[in-house]
């Protein structure tokens, strides 16, 4: 029902370069400047009532907004077709905001085995102390999700693509699971990047992503991000009373009924960036404007490159298996071209013969992949999941999440494909 | 018209001809939507008209209150309604005798056979939106909420009145 005309007339690498930026309309400054403030001045008293009473539009303190982060927030709603965006400071941090603007104690969500391992100890243990509950559901078969539905359900969460397996989740089916129940699906795109798959087209309600990955994609700045699409109708039913009901820290203001399609995203600032504090720095959203300008050319560079890191591991004496979606011999490559149709990403895994021991040696043979505990960035990365991301998982949790003890995981980068395939070449007949 | 979708330049052209609105379903509560919109207005130098029978007489936000459209004695150019979608019919056709040029139904509020009586008589009719969330979308305000606008420029915005 909105007037998206616009946005959609125009392409995705011209809203990469401008949504959200436009000249400095004091000094005209072309890009966007960092706001290194922290408060912001009211014109008089009665200014700065109408902006605590959430009544009118502008700054207060750079907790809840700031120039440079709006511009971030505005720039990602309009790359993943969204009504509006919430940054914070960290990828964790933007799963813990998109579930408190709805989330209450004793409720319930499902959310996908295969989640990055992070994700799974966040859900599985920190959520725990506000008494949400996560029932995990192996996703492969999305009639898992209804079968597992209960009546304290709030929310089904799942990775587009996921880290580190390079499993791909049929979101369309789950999208209509979950509206069926009456709760929104959540999905984490970091992975994938707007570039290669936009969520909201296939009905999710809300995306997440770590735009410390691909969006920022230097490697260089931390931050994450929650895309509300506007489309959830939240008080279609009683389970989503914070954002129906009247709140008590706004002088009884219902924030459905008041801002509409906007509602989601005014309380992930005005509740949840005010009382969980996790702000994203304005030289953060600085670097990440930056880095989204040129998305879709690192995008397709990481894609070919991956895919041919990928056919080279397949072929390799020294490799078991390769777990990259972009592979026709890949489980998930019938999902990958319905979803990712313009490549698979980066991020892959692969199994290295010798187990647990060959792994770690492959990690510390390579010259010119990292050895670090990132992705989505430049340079090409690589770990052992098993004795790094993933050690807080029992074993049966690492094999489930795709991190058993012989597997490793790549990040391919954008240098030039033979050398990333020469270093890795090295460094696995080191291992053998 | 279709009143599934609004362009940029129809919604301009509309809040750049209105002066006077009469704001039907104004509240005198601090806390409620129609006040956010009336106090809001307001300050972008809209001469806003509160309409409640339940507060007529009062004062909102300055404004005297008053019971229905044709007790107003002066132009008015917009009818922006805060009512239910089947209220909005008869204070739809209260706004065509009065003469006003827009009628703009607020967020979840669309009654099409209204809207259809209205540009019969020659009105412009917005359904579903707020003028508040518009007029800030076109302006750049909205932007600072970190909502997608739609709006993409190479031109240095100028400074909207507060």
């Amino acid at each position: 029902m909105r007037d998206d005309d616009k946005p959609a007339g125009f392409g995705f690498e011209t809203r990469a370069v401008h949504a959200g930026a436009a000249p400095d309309p004091t000094t005209g400054a072309r890009t966007t400047p960092i706001y290194q403030t922290t408060a912001f001045v009211f014109d008089d008293v009665d200014h700065a009532a109408s902006l605590f009473n959430l009544q009118t539009y502008g700054y207060i303190y750079s907790r809840l907004t700031n120039p440079t982060v709006s511009v971030l927030e505005e720039r990602v709603s309009a790359l993943e077709g969204g009504r509006g965006a919430t940054a914070c400071a960290s990828g964790h941090a933007a799963q813990m905001l998109a579930f408190f603007a709805f989330m209450e104690p004793g409720a319930e969500f499902l959310a996908s085995t295969k989640l990055y391992g992070g994700s799974i100890t966040q859900f599985g243990r920190s959520f725990k102390k506000f008494d949400w509950n996560v029932i995990f559901v192996d996703p492969d078969d999305p009639e898992n999700f209804r079968r597992a539905l209960t009546p304290k359900c709030r929310a089904i969460f799942v990775e587009s693509l996921a880290n580190p397996g390079g499993v791909v989740t049929d979101l369309e089916p789950v999208a209509q699971i979950a509206h069926a129940a009456g709760i929104p699906l959540l999905v984490d795109n970091t992975l994938a990047s707007p570039y290669l798959c936009r969520p909201i087209e296939w009905g999710a309600d809300i995306v997440i992503h770590s735009t410390t990955k691909f969006l920022s994609g230097h490697g260089n700045s931390m931050g994450g991000v929650v895309v509300d699409s506007g489309k959830f109708d939240w008080s279609q039913n009683d389970k989503f009373r914070s954002l129906t009901e009247p709140e008590p820290a706004y002088h009884g203001l219902r924030f459905h009924e008041t801002f509409g399609d906007l509602a989601y995203t005014v309380a992930g600032h005005a509740l949840g960036l005010r009382d969980l504090g996790a702000t994203m720095a304005p030289l953060n959203a600085f670097l990440t404007i930056t880095g989204i300008e040129t998305l879709a050319l690192r995008m397709e560079r990481h894609c070919a490159n991956a895919l041919a890191v990928a056919q080279f591991l397949e072929a390799h004496p020294m490799v078991k298996w390769v777990s990259y979606a972009g592979l026709p011999s890949n489980r998930y490559h019938a999902l990958a071209k319905k979803y990712l149709p313009k490549g698979a990403g980066s991020v892959f895994t692969f199994g290295v013969k010798g187990g647990y021991e060959a792994g770690v040696k492959l990690v510390e043979g390579c010259e010119l992949l990292s050895h670090l505990a990132n992705l989505g960035d430049t340079r090409s990365l690589i770990i052992h999941p098993a004795s790094t991301t993933h050690r807080q998982l029992t074993e049966e949790q690492q094999i489930v999440a795709g991190a058993g003890p012989d597997v490793v995981r790549l990040s391919i980068g954008i240098e030039s494909a033979a050398d990333i395939i020469a270093d890795l070449d090295q460094a696995l007949r080191q291992a053998g | 018209m279709d009143h599934n979708s609004y362009s940029d330049q129809y919604l301009r052209s509309i809040l750049a001809s209105v002066k006077t609105i009469a704001m039907v379903g104004a509240s005198p509560h601090w806390n409620r939507p129609s006040y956010f919109a009336m106090k809001y207005l307001q300050g972008k130098g809209f001469r806003v008209i509160p309409v409640n029978p339940r507060a007529a007489g009062e004062t909102i936000l300055g404004e005297r209150v008053y019971a229905d459209l044709a007790e107003i004695s002066e132009p008015v150019d917009m009818v922006d309604i805060f009512r239910n979608s089947e209220a909005a019919g008869a204070i739809v056709d209260e706004a065509i005798r009065i003469g006003a040029k827009i009628v703009w139904m607020q967020l979840g509020v669309r009654n099409d056979a209204a809207a259809a009586r209205a540009e019969s008589a020659g009105l412009r009719v917005v359904m579903n939106r707020c003028p508040k969330i518009e007029y800030s979308r076109l302006h750049g305000e909205l932007a600072w909420s970190g909502v997608n606008t739609g709006i993409i420029s190479s031109k240095r915005q100028k400074r909207v009145p507060r």
